[in-house]
């Protein structure tokens, strides 16, 4: 740590990971109700787990950009943040935010437009906490070195925040309802959390490999110029059954596949830096995760977004359970395991220790990714099966969904896995104090060939 | 491809083209908005009592279950055109007895069965969300879902 306040990030991304065990736990207690349909139904229904459930995955993917923003931006901007103070009052308000929901949730009072469902005073309150931010990182990015990583994450960070307005926006027709709500959805995970995580991944890629600044930057915009070249006239995929034209079919089904491009890139970005980097970083972890969020992402997003992209494929198969799996392991490649990345890389050394435990945390992966890839395999297979007899056969919602009773049990197995994996990952974030498995000795002639 | 890409031209690209794609983005969405008003929504009036369904349907985070034009939660039937699979897409007062028959008697309590939770409404809150799912059954959604299942 160069920057004495970088260590704001370390408190960021505590209250993340308290959210993200939150997070699932409750997407556990969800997929325990599709098992057992009777659980919690008079005192908690499954709508309001369901809240739960996504609303703290937005929220802890988005403390954990704020602070990997604290931690990154001091260290290409060359100097201290500047205000320690405001950042800790911004996250104040985003805790008492983030409670105040949950709490009013379990009392019944929210919103209905999905993820968005924040009362109207927590969504201020979110409003103030990210003007807060961006006058905070922006005072500290105008004042010093401007790289493009940061360049790229400020873009991302202001536009993801601007984007936000549209939080406020429910018109009473529904059909304006839903185009202007994927202004935020679609917006953030397409396209400017895209630029974000391009930035957040060129970062670690510079810290981790060694790789020349001036190679790392080149890439990064040629990334986020597919991210948003494809991603914006791509929100067409949403556009083709809510009332909208019929000529989304066409853009969106031709942009949107263009969407892959950006996915494909930073996964090729990722090995090939590693490839040529010279640097053996001790930080294993870090770069398993990195490596692995960048391969997780064009596979959850880049193949699974694409399965179902198409409009032709989409009419038989939107809003199925292909769509949750598709869902489920976008985020998870893309943006929580970036973050669990970011978290692996700083947290040795905001708490100025060495990385290790390395051995752990890499299980966590393993045991995180294979869960969140088994439950995309099972959901698929129910979507597939839902999407035949329901919408080409034509049987009744629940009849069909009494068959799929199988695929929700693995599903639930996953899950356990998951939640595992995460409790593995935080457990050796905070309490590990020493190397597990001793590491070999180090090569110094790193030329010498393998056998 | 390094001589000819510079970072600062691919940095230019970036900028440019994204404002190209921001301008015909915001263009379409105009349009768009104008053929939902006009023409995909037009077929029956957005009256008070739609309104009022719409903050009903809100107010208890329905979305968190089903699926309405196919968005929401998976856990529930879709309900974008639940008043044609009843029959009750012409019938207003129809539509009224059907729905409330269905709110009143959840949940059923069968052990096995995903349960719908038992909700508070006024009768004439009751008639406004009626409305409201007629009101979104008439949208033309491009013939979307491909049957009465939805
Ligand atoms: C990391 C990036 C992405 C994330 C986090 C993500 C996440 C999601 C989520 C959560 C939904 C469901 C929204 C709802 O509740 O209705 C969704 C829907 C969808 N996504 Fe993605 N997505 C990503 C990238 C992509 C890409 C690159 C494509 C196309 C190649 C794609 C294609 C789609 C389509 C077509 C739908 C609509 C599914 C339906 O009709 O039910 N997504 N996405
Ligand atoms: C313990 C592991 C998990 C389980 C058992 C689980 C289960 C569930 C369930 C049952 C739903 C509701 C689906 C429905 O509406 O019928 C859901 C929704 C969702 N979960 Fe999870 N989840 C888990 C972990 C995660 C993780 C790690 C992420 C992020 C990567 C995530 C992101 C989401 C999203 C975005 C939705 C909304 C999907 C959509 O609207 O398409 N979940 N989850
Ligand atoms: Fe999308």
């Amino acid at each position: 740590m160069k920057y004495q306040s970088q260590k704001v990030a370390y408190a960021y991304f505590l209250v993340a990971m308290a959210l993200f065990g939150i997070q699932v736990l409750g997407g556990l207690l969800a997929g325990w109700i599709y098992v057992s349909p009777n659980t919690l139904s008079e005192v908690l229904p499954f709508n309001v787990i369901r809240m739960i459930h996504t609303n703290a995955l937005i929220v802890w993917l988005l403390l954990g950009f704020f602070g990997a923003a604290y931690y990154l931006v001091p260290e290409e901007s060359e100097r201290e943040i500047f205000s320690v103070k405001l950042a800790y009052i911004q996250l104040a308000i985003l805790v008492v935010g983030t409670l105040g929901a949950v709490g009013s949730y379990l009392v019944g009072i929210h919103g209905g437009r999905e993820f968005l469902e924040q009362p109207l005073w927590v969504k201020f309150g979110i409003l103030v906490a990210a003007v807060i931010f961006l006058v905070n990182v922006s005072l500290t990015f105008l004042a010093g070195r401007k790289t493009a990583i940061t360049n790229i994450l400020m873009m991302g960070l202001w536009l993801l925040c601007l984007l936000w307005v549209f939080a406020f926006i429910n018109p009473d027709n529904l059909s304006l309802d839903k185009m202007y709500w994927w202004m935020v959805v679609h917006l953030w995970v397409e396209a400017t959390w895209e630029l974000v995580m391009a930035a957040i991944l060129g970062f670690l890629m510079l810290k981790l490999t060694g790789v020349d600044r001036e190679v790392i930057e080149k890439w990064l915009y040629v990334i986020v110029a597919t991210a948003l070249f494809s991603g914006i006239l791509g929100t067409g995929h949403h556009f083709y059954w809510i009332g909208t034209p019929g000529y989304w079919q066409w853009i969106g089904s031709i942009f949107s596949t263009f969407e892959v491009v950006p996915f494909f890139a930073m996964m090729s970005f990722a090995f090939v830096m590693v490839w040529k980097g010279r640097k053996n970083h001790p930080n294993k972890a870090a770069l398993l995760w990195s490596l692995g969020s960048s391969t997780v992402a064009f596979f959850g997003a880049g193949v699974w977004g694409f399965l179902h992209t198409l409009h032709g494929v989409n009419f038989y198969t939107h809003g199925t359970q292909i769509t949750a799996a598709h869902g489920h392991l976008a985020f998870y490649g893309a943006y929580v395991a970036l973050n669990l990345a970011m978290f692996s890389y700083a947290m040795p050394l905001l708490r100025n220790r060495a990385p290790y435990n390395q051995v752990l945390n890499m299980a966590s992966f393993w045991l995180m990714t294979g869960g969140m890839a088994f439950m995309t395999f099972t959901l698929t297979f129910a979507g597939t099966i839902q999407t035949h007899m329901q919408r080409i056969v034509g049987d009744y919602y629940m009849d069909v969904q009494d068959q799929l009773g199988l695929f929700y049990l693995m599903r639930f197995g996953s899950g356990v896995a998951v939640v595992l994996g995460a409790i593995l990952f935080i457990y050796s974030m905070l309490v590990v104090r020493r190397e597990v498995v001793k590491p070999g000795p180090v090569i110094k002639d790193a030329a010498i060939p393998g056998e | 491809m390094s001589e000819l890409l510079t970072k600062s031209r691919a940095r230019n690209v970036f900028y440019g083209g994204s404002i190209f794609f921001v301008v015909v983005f915001v263009a379409l969405t105009a349009q768009s908005h104008r053929h939902i008003v006009d023409k995909a929504t037009a077929g029956m009036p957005l009256t008070e009592e739609v309104r009022l369904g719409k903050h009903v349907w809100e107010r208890n985070s329905c979305i968190n279950c089903h699926t309405l034009h196919g968005e929401g939660a998976y856990f529930a039937p879709e309900v974008g055109n639940v008043m044609t699979r009843w029959g009750a897409q012409d019938d207003p007062e129809l539509a009224y007895e059907m729905l409330d028959g269905w709110m009143q008697a959840q949940p059923s309590g069968i052990e096995g069965r995903r349960q719908m939770p038992h909700f508070e409404i006024t009768e004439e809150e009751m008639r406004a969300l009626a409305e409201f799912l007629r009101w979104a059954d008439q949208t033309d959604t491009q013939n979307w879902p491909p049957n009465d299942a939805g």
